[in-house]
């Protein structure tokens, strides 16, 4: 009777601990798309999507209700648009909204690829482009749009940095009615992966195939409720149960991925384990670090924590699966996770601190709200701050913060559903445009020699 | 294909009966069962094998789903797979 008792086992997982596929995410190359007719292109990214993604979101309900699982957002990504090759802001535009409509036609709630990779350098069709992603993010409704700054490889784009302040600042005022929500839909990445299924940041690489299915598992209240009972147990006893959750979750989520991908005949492309926080109660990343002896996520220790659990989740999840890929490891978005937001609340997690602890997280710097007044340049500096933990940890880093159109720090906003709330955070007040302003490019770091 | 069927709900007379009697509507046989009382509250699994030329997963799982509704129970029913991908290597 074995089995029983890892039938109740998932069960509980799935109605009590928030175990869930958190997305499906549907990548779909559009280079075939691309013209030297913005109308005809638009029409064509249009025509792609609705025609490959038309039966995703039917296909992955069946699938979620005959496994009992729930699959919580559909998604698409699609191949970086600034290949696309425009060079005026109004077909920047068109396809933006091509993107959203067609997102809408399926049913999906959100849809990425509105990005560039310019970790290198930047070509004209980059630089229209980049002067289009506010107006495109205020424009449209559930388009998501990154752009990749640098690369272990090739060091950081300064050039690109400097033009990320005055994008979030302009994005937060074209959307100043919504709470700056604009910049929420906005990713700044170092060592950006091709094939994340999670958002903002996801988008179909270039090296990635015609089409293919990526699924990302969460499941923080799992791992969270597996270590409460371990008072007392030592650190790498801990590491092991995590990576024994993980390898659970993963199973699931394998099982599932490749489920959704057989039925709609698409390839299955990786599975992402990534414990990402809900703002509901009980699915959240700080609140594991409080299990593990933190009295608040923030405190000293975090960073050694975390680091403990995005490891152990990675070893966890390969060993479960060959498909591994994405972000996998723990997401530290602050609006998005309740444990977080009370520790913002309490004086106990600052700025300083998030930042030290994504040298060890999975992503960066994640749904941060800061003052409204943060200056432009304070903002590229810390993006510029974000993608040197990631080029030279040979990690992904991400920046995604909202200077909230008029609010300063300590005031409180509320984006609603899955991107919570926030306490406006303190930011540092002295100036770095000095440094910001110079561009250029900060070389790719020695590889060797590392001490 | 086989199926695990899990019921939770206050102890009460026919819970049992009320199980079986959809499976058997639907043709679906009962493979394995186990039952016990924890506190007040009846818990039960089972596994079964439906014929799904007979019966669609979707329409057993409709017609469960409807009386567990009338009967106040909770019940879940899911794929077996699902519990061998988590738990086996």
């Amino acid at each position: 009777m074995a089995i029983y008792k890892d039938v109740i086992e998932t069960i509980e997982m799935l109605s009590k601990e928030n175990l869930d596929i958190r997305t499906t995410t549907m990548g779909i190359s559009l280079l075939d798309c691309f013209g030297d007719n913005a109308d005809r292109t638009a029409q064509r990214i249009y025509d792609k999507i609705t025609r490959l993604a038309a039966d995703l979101v039917p296909t992955a309900e069946t699938v979620s209700s005959e496994y009992g699982i729930e699959i919580v957002n559909k998604r698409i990504s699609v191949t970086p648009i600034a290949l696309a090759a425009a060079t005026q802001a109004e077909d920047w535009i068109k396809y933006a909204k091509a993107l959203d409509s067609a997102a809408r036609e399926v049913g999906v709630d959100i849809i990425g690829g509105f990005s560039a990779l310019v970790h290198k350098g930047m070509t004209k069709a980059d630089e229209s482009f980049i002067e289009s992603v506010p107006y495109a993010l205020s424009e449209t409704e559930r388009m998501c749009s990154s752009i990749n700054l640098g690369s272990t490889k090739s060091g950081i784009n300064f050039d690109a940095v400097k033009m990320m302040g005055p994008l979030i600042k302009k994005t937060a005022y074209l959307t100043r009615d919504n709470n700056s929500f604009g910049c929420a839909k906005f990713v700044a990445f170092a060592n950006a992966v091709e094939d994340n299924p999670f958002m903002a940041g996801a988008f179909h690489g270039v090296g990635e195939a015609e089409n293919v299915i990526n699924v990302g598992v969460s499941g923080p209240g799992v791992v969270k409720t597996a270590l409460e009972g371990m008072e007392g147990a030592a650190a790498d006893e801990l590491a092991e149960k995590i990576k024994l959750t993980a390898f659970k979750i993963t199973r699931a989520g394998q099982l599932i991925g490749g489920e959704v991908s057989k039925r709609l005949g698409i390839p299955f492309g990786i599975l992402d384990l990534s414990l990402a926080p809900t703002p509901a109660i009980g699915d959240s990343v700080a609140e594991i670090l409080e299990v593990m002896g933190l009295e608040r996520c923030g405190a000293h220790g975090s960073t050694a924590a975390l680091a403990m659990l995005t490891d152990a989740v990675k070893k966890g999840g390969i060993m479960a699966s060959s498909s591994v890929g994405g972000l996998s490891g723990a997401f530290i978005p602050v609006s998005e996770d309740n444990r977080m937001i009370a520790a913002v609340e309490d004086g106990c997690l600052t700025f300083d601190k998030l930042e030290a602890m994504t040298s060890v997280c999975s992503v960066g710097l994640d749904m941060i709200a800061i003052p409204g007044d943060t200056p432009e340049d304070t903002i590229s500096a810390m993006i510029a701050d974000e993608a040197a933990i990631g080029v030279i940890n040979n990690k992904t880093t991400a920046v995604r913060v909202v200077p909230v159109y008029g609010m300063k720090a300590g005031d409180k906003v509320d984006w609603g559903g899955l991107f919570g709330a926030a306490p406006v955070m303190e930011v540092n007040a002295f100036n770095s445009s000095g440094f910001v302003q110079r561009g250029g490019r900060i070389p790719a770091p020695l590889h060797s020699f590392k001490n | 294909m086989k199926a695990i069927i899990s019921v939770i709900g206050k102890d009460n007379v026919g819970i049992m009966y009320n199980v079986s009697k959809v499976l058997k509507d639907c043709s679906v046989s009962i493979e394995d069962v186990t039952q016990t009382i924890l506190k007040e509250y009846f818990t039960m699994l089972m596994v079964v094998r439906l014929d799904e030329e007979k019966t669609s997963f979707s329409e057993l799982q409709k017609e469960l789903q409807a009386m567990a509704e009338r009967e106040g129970l909770t019940l879940t029913v899911q794929k077996e797979e699902i519990f061998d991908a988590m738990h086996k290597i």
